[in-house]
């Protein structure tokens, strides 16, 4: 939701970066404020993912130019973890199984680093066992996806819902959804949007990166952008996404140039 | 090993002046075994990297360590030892620097177990002579093997196990090993006999109270007869500094199960060699192993499974977690013997590398002369995986946390198969602590 005078949360200045010496971002401007929700919508290979990626820490992308502030801190001083424990997060496009890990063992370790972080008594393993179930009960989890290994085994649905449990625990200020909708049937997605809705606050933003519009639907975002290249060239409300689906993208960037930043 | 007919050998010589003069047992045919196991060790030469067996891993540090008799030390009392015991094995036998220790050990109340013997060998020998002599110096020769050689002809203390015909044991027997005193060579035995469709899971523990230079050399044997099964554990923990060289030799009768998890941790250089012989009709073994080492430690495992009846199952998965310079080998042999029809072997060697300068050496090498039969095998190495590294710091972890919870995970599939609750958490917690310092 767009309030007066919120907070800005994070700050991308002409951002650009290349993977494997391709550039892919070519100069991404974008103000991100608290409560508000973002669109990032384009379609494959336009660049929304790797976004993502860079603003997670990912080592294989490499940042060339321009800046990213996140609650006034320069982004990429901060290792992934500690962009993590920063309040960034990253719903993985396809989350990574860990045979050997049981999940519950993970989720609390990552819980624990948070709460340790903010200065918060971390649970023990009986104590988190309450606490998580709790948590599961938003995203209609099964609790035996606890004593199974991370991801492991787990279908698209399934693994998807597991990143959005994460986002419950970790209760970020900023959370990426990056095609967090890709492989869900209806009801994942409902089930899905609805836990991301309840954990959305005045105090925190998410980024949702899309192709489809469908997802939209759910999570009603404040602004659309619209990527192609490794830029954002257009710019709308809730109302663009519903022209992308009749329309497609490539009428995009034809009728106007292109418009940076929100 | 070197068939070298050399009688003057100086390492022997070296051995013999660190060893204290053994009491001859009042029974005979024990006095000839360990009387024909010192002439053979006599003509045998320490291994060398030209031998094939021992290509990769240099022993001789080993016999530059000089060697003296163990004190008569002051026995570890209950408290030193205490935090080696295993809350649920509480059948145990224990031995510091090679000597049964009465009093750490736990006795059998009989009727409880079924006629299960747990005791120590030195005074087995004359009261089970009949179902010893079969198989002690039998199943683990050691006409071609030095290191057997020796152990046998200092035979004296050691595990004895005979789990009587059809009994179940439920609670697992734990026979530890403590090394105390630097600059000692101990010579631990275990003999297992798992009478006809008996069950028992054993626990082989090497630990040492200080890290010490020492040397183990251990030799284990395992009977199964028809269909029996045996779980049998092994965990080498010796001292940081000590050089750990073992041989186990195990027959599996008809219709007979033997799982071994063998894990090695500790030792400046560590050696261990498992022969499985499968000598009748529907034998099966599960073995699996786990090496984890780092800085500038060596772990040799050697196997042989040796199928030489028809419809005999295998099964193996050995892994290497190698960090810092630290060089892990791993060489399993399946032999299929001419007759051995309808075998069905599967091996897996999967390696972890956790440094550039780790290395691992594996080769599986099958040989079969039998028609009719499946053997798979399958080796890989690897480091560990840059997206799970970062699915975990993305969570929060710092790479030292989320390399230690990948190496844990790549080495829990084993520790798992440990059916000892307490056992797999202490080795959990050691596999956790185990990349703690990351090496540049």
């Amino acid at each position: 939701m767009i309030r007066e005078g919120s907070r800005i949360l994070l700050e991308v200045r002409g951002l650009r970066a290349v993977v494997n010496g391709i550039e892919i971002l070519k100069g991404i401007d974008l103000t991100v404020r608290s409560g508000e929700v973002h669109a990032i919508m384009g379609t494959n290979g336009s660049g929304k993912s790797t976004f993502a990626k860079v603003l997670a820490g990912h080592s294989a992308y490499q940042v060339t130019g321009g800046s990213v502030l996140f609650e006034g801190r320069d982004l990429f001083d901060l290792a992934p973890e500690e962009r993590a424990r920063a309040g960034v997060f990253l719903a993985f496009q396809y989350p990574i199984e860990i045979p050997g890990v049981a999940n519950s063992h993970f989720l609390r370790l990552a819980y624990n680093t948070m709460q340790a972080q903010r200065g918060k008594e971390e649970l023990d393993p009986l104590e988190f066992e309450d606490f998580v179930r709790d948590k599961m009960k938003l995203l209609e989890m099964n609790p035996e996806f606890l004593d199974r290994g991370v991801n492991e085994g787990f279908s698209g649905g399934e693994k998807k819902r597991n990143e959005i449990l994460q986002m419950a625990l970790l209760e970020p200020r900023l959370a990426i959804l990056d095609e967090t909708d890709s492989g869900l049937d209806i009801d994942a997605l409902r089930i899905v949007t609805t836990g991301v809705n309840k954990l959305s606050t005045a105090d925190n933003a998410i980024i949702l990166v899309t192709h489809y519009q469908r997802m939209l639907n759910y999570i009603v975002p404040d602004f659309v952008h619209v990527m192609r290249a490794g830029q954002i060239i257009k710019t709308g409300g809730k109302e663009l996404a519903l022209d992308l689906e009749t329309r497609g993208y490539d009428w995009v960037g034809a009728e106007q140039p292109a418009m940076a930043g929100a | 090993m070197s068939m070298s007919m050399v009688v003057s050998n100086s390492y022997l010589d070296s051995i013999l002046k660190g060893q204290p003069q053994l009491p001859p047992s009042s029974t005979t045919w024990f006095n000839q075994l360990r009387a024909h196991a010192l002439e053979q060790a006599g003509t045998l030469q320490v291994p060398t990297t030209r031998d094939e067996e021992w290509r990769f891993t240099d022993i001789s540090p080993l016999t530059r360590l000089p060697l003296r008799p163990s004190h008569a030390i002051s026995a570890p009392q209950v408290t030193d030892v205490e935090r080696f015991q295993l809350d649920d094995a509480t059948i145990r036998l224990v031995f510091v620097d090679g000597a049964f220790m009465p009093h750490l050990s736990s006795r059998l109340e009989g009727s409880e177990h079924e006629g299960l013997v747990v005791t120590d060998l030195s005074v087995a020998v004359g009261t089970h002579a009949s179902i010893i002599e079969p198989h002690l110096g039998r199943l683990a020769g050691f006409e071609n093997n030095l290191f057997a050689a020796l152990n046998t002809a200092y035979l004296h203390h050691g595990a004895l196990i005979i789990v009587p015909r059809n009994a179940k044991i439920q609670k697992p027997v734990h026979v530890l090993f403590i090394a105390t005193q630097a600059g000692t060579a101990i010579h631990p035995r275990c003999l297992l006999i798992a009478q006809g469709g008996s069950e028992v899971t054993l626990v082989e523990d090497y630990v040492a109270l200080q890290d010490e230079a020492y040397v183990t050399n251990a030799v284990t044997e395992v009977a199964l007869e028809n269909n029996a099964r045996v779980n049998h554990v092994r965990v080498q923990r010796d001292s940081m500094e000590a050089f750990h060289i073992a041989n186990c030799a195990v027959s599996v009768a008809h219709a007979s199960c033997y799982r071994s998890v063998s894990v090695a941790l500790g030792g400046r250089i560590s050696r261990y060699d498992l022969n499985a012989r499968l000598e009748a009709e529907g034998a099966e073994c599960f073995i699996d192993g786990l090496a984890l080492i780092k800085g500038r430690q060596l772990a040799d495992t050697h196997t042989c499974i040796d199928h030489a009846k028809p419809h005999g199952t295998s099964r193996q998965s050995h892994k290497c977690i190698v960090d810092g310079a630290a060089h892990a080998v791993f060489n399993g042999k399946i032999l299929v013997r001419a007759g051995a029809v309808r075998t069905d072997s599967a091996q897996s060697s999967r390696n972890l590398l956790l440094s550039a300068r780790a290395r691992v050496d594996t080769k599986p090498q099958l040989e079969i002369f039998a028609d009719d039969v499946k053997c798979a095998h399958g080796a890989t190495v690897g480091q560990l995986d840059h997206e799970e590294l970062f699915y975990l710091r993305s969570r929060g972890l710092t790479e030292n946390a989320a390399r230690n919870l990948l190496t844990y995970a790549f080495g829990a599939e084993i520790i798992d198969r440990i059916p000892i609750v307490s056992l797999k958490h202490q080795l959990e917690q050691l596999v956790l602590a185990q990349t703690e310092k990351i090496e540049p």
